[in-house]
């Protein structure tokens, strides 16, 4: 990367992976759990999360210097706010269904622990650019985990993926399950498992996540 | 050259490998291990997890035979094949081979998908960890097969094994660290996964959702008791069939006379708890009976058949029997101080009948019951335990 340099590319790279805000510092569980029933309302919540975080995080590094410290929590969730109203509004207004699924969620992003975390950590201390790039990097990691386990529990308790089966072939994309005309796995006797779209299992499957992650990653080795 | 050197040398030659659980295994299975403490003496008891576990096993067999004679009746007395037994507990309608062929054929592919795949994540991880097997899934492998429903699909067992086995005790650590029942969670997810396999009027009998697709679909029902009390219809089992156990239901749950047979060889032995079991049906019997007296009122309502039910038949029905002789009794999950386990048990029974009742959907309450309470046993230890502390404090300070 010419554009960036080393540091500044660490501070995209490391949200990513070896300090990924979900799996190793565990912020920003709620929603993980809430919202990773369906792969699509994951990958909203992303770009929502990623929009608010990027964006908030210059605000409040241009204003870094003038906050007064006492006071700074309430700005913070003022600049949170406004943007998740922006994001609430846009959603409303293009993609009505969708934001009907994701309902209260958008605006608790507002309580996501990820954003006041990196506002509250980072960009009180950082310049513009570099907190641009952070917040890009966290909103990123959060996505990450977020689609992974929307991927599994999209998968396995629908069958489907994004409707793209139903789009394209008239049925899930495992096959159909429709007794009379079953095809694909649902004709082998493979059902569908419910189980995946009860927000218990989000949090197995996360864990999951965690422990592959944990067991692989050699600088999060605990002794 | 005897078996047992045999299995000696094989474990010598493959000691230090990753196979050397496997063959550590067989050993200890089938005889003593010959290994002696490294560093000064102690005592060894015969009683060791093995032998407990095994007399646990030695309880469920007559409950996994009667099981197959069971499916066998349950799935000719659907087909109209053969009258309802008459008479009493050995009728020769109930005890024919032609039963027993079909229940063999049925439940014995269940026994074997348990074990195998338990069995064989337990190999995994002893092989990754490098530790011995432990035996821990003995008694669980044969749980599985006697709380499912016998038209149960075999894959659906093997991944609810697998995921009972990996999430329920082998994150925690293994045999003896585990907060939950395995057999317990497995069945929870086989609940929550795959509910229409696990609920209704059509998986309890042999073969029912295959024919069920044919025509005459109103022709034939394989309803639990609890299932159609739960639907505010009637039931036509005498109390008698409740208590021998020729009624649809989980697999080997619903013998009630051979589960009480059990327990008492359980308590007998000093391997299950005898509070717990005590405690549980006293628990049951006092939510019933609240039930009872309450019912009157509610007369009109879903919950009016099961609360009007008498409150002693709760102990008949479902797997109520089953899981608390078998399943709460399990010493690892279960409370582990005297006083603890009254409380842990009289719990278990409350919460079975309240959920039964509350919740028409779970019919299962004790499944659910004994897995709350499985989560609150350590702390109700913990309270017992900081309450003893507290007394002899206060006794060294009188003193």
């Amino acid at each position: 990367m010419g554009l960036l340099t080393k540091k500044d590319a660490a501070l995209i790279k490391d949200p990513l992976f070896d300090n990924n805000p979900i799996t190793v510092q565990v912020l920003g569980i709620c929603s993980a759990l809430a919202i990773t029933a369906k792969l699509e309302a994951a990958i909203v919540m992303a770009i929502s999360v990623m929009f608010v975080l990027a964006l908030g995080n210059v605000v409040i590094s241009l204003m870094r210097n003038i906050i007064p410290s006492k006071i700074r929590i309430i700005v913070q969730l003022v600049v949170a706010a406004a943007l998740v109203i922006i994001v609430d509004l846009v959603l409303k207004a293009y993609a009505y269904n969708l934001s009907k699924t994701l309902s209260v969620f958008v605006g608790l992003i507002i309580t996501n622990c990820i954003i006041m975390g990196r506002f509250e950590a980072f960009a009180l201390a950082n310049s513009p650019w570099r907190s641009f790039l952070d917040g890009l990097g966290n909103a990123a990691g959060y996505g990450i985990i977020l689609v992974i386990v929307a991927f599994f529990r999209e998968l396995l308790g629908t069958g489907d993926l994004l409707g793209l089966g139903q789009k394209f072939m008239g049925h899930p994309l495992l096959g159909n399950p429709i007794p009379g005309e079953m095809s694909g796995l649902y004709a082998l006797g493979y059902e569908n498992n419910g189980f995946m779209l009860l927000s218990p299992m989000a949090l197995i499957v996360l864990g999951i996540v965690i422990w592959v992650q944990r067991s692989k990653n050699p600088k999060l080795k605990e002794d | 050259m005897s078996l047992k050197n045999k299995l000696h040398e094989l474990k010598l030659k493959y000691q230090g490998t990753k196979t050397e659980p496997l063959f550590n295994a067989f050993h200890t299975f089938l005889y003593t291990p010959n290994e002696v403490t490294h560093s000064g003496s102690s005592i060894r008891v015969v009683d060791d997890l093995k032998r407990t576990m095994n007399t646990v096993i030695m309880a469920l067999v007559p409950v996994l035979i009667f099981s197959m004679f069971n499916a066998g009746y349950q799935h000719f007395l659907a087909l109209g094949e053969i009258k309802k037994v008459s008479g009493g507990f050995f009728s020769p309608e109930f005890w024919s081979f032609s039963n027993f062929s079909v229940g063999f054929v049925k439940i014995i592919p269940l026994v074997i998908v348990s074990y195998l795949v338990g069995l064989g994540v337990e190999f995994l991880f002893a092989m990754k960890k490098g530790h011995e097997v432990e035996e821990g899934y003995l008694v669980t492998g044969m749980l599985v097969p006697l709380i499912v429903p016998v038209d149960i699909p075999l894959w659906m067992l093997a991944i609810a094994v697998i995921f009972g086995v990996v999430i329920g005790k082998e994150v925690f650590g293994g045999t003896g660290m585990n907060i939950l029942n395995p057999a317990l969670t497995i069945r929870a997810f086989l609940f929550f996964a795959y509910p229409t396999w696990m609920t209704g009027d059509k998986v309890w009998v042999n073969g029912l959702v295959e024919r069920a697709k044919d025509a005459n679909l109103d022709a034939i029902s394989g309803e639990t008791i609890l299932g159609s009390l739960a639907a505010g219809k009637e039931y036509m089992y005498s109390v008698k069939e409740m208590f021998y156990g020729f009624i649809p239901g989980s697999v080997g749950e619903t013998s009630t006379l051979l589960i009480l047979l059990a327990a008492l060889f359980l308590i007998f032995s000093k391997i299950g708890s005898w509070r717990i079991m005590l405690s549980a049906v006293i628990g049951a019997l006092f939510m019933g009976f609240i039930f009872n007296q309450i019912a009157p009122s509610l007369e009109g309502t879903k919950f009016y058949n099961l609360m009007a039910m008498p409150y002693w038949e709760h102990l008949l029905l479902g797997g109520f029997a089953f899981g608390v002789v078998f399943m709460a009794t399990d010493p690892v999950t279960a409370s582990q101080t005297t006083k603890g386990k009254w409380i842990y048990g009289f719990f278990i029974g409350l919460m079975s009948i309240m959920i039964r009742v509350f919740n028409p959907a779970y019919p299962e309450g004790v499944m659910l019951a004994i897995l709350l309470m499985n989560v609150f046993a350590p702390t109700i230890d913990h309270i017992i335990v900081g309450g003893n502390i507290k007394r002899r404090k206060n006794r060294l300070k009188t003193a």
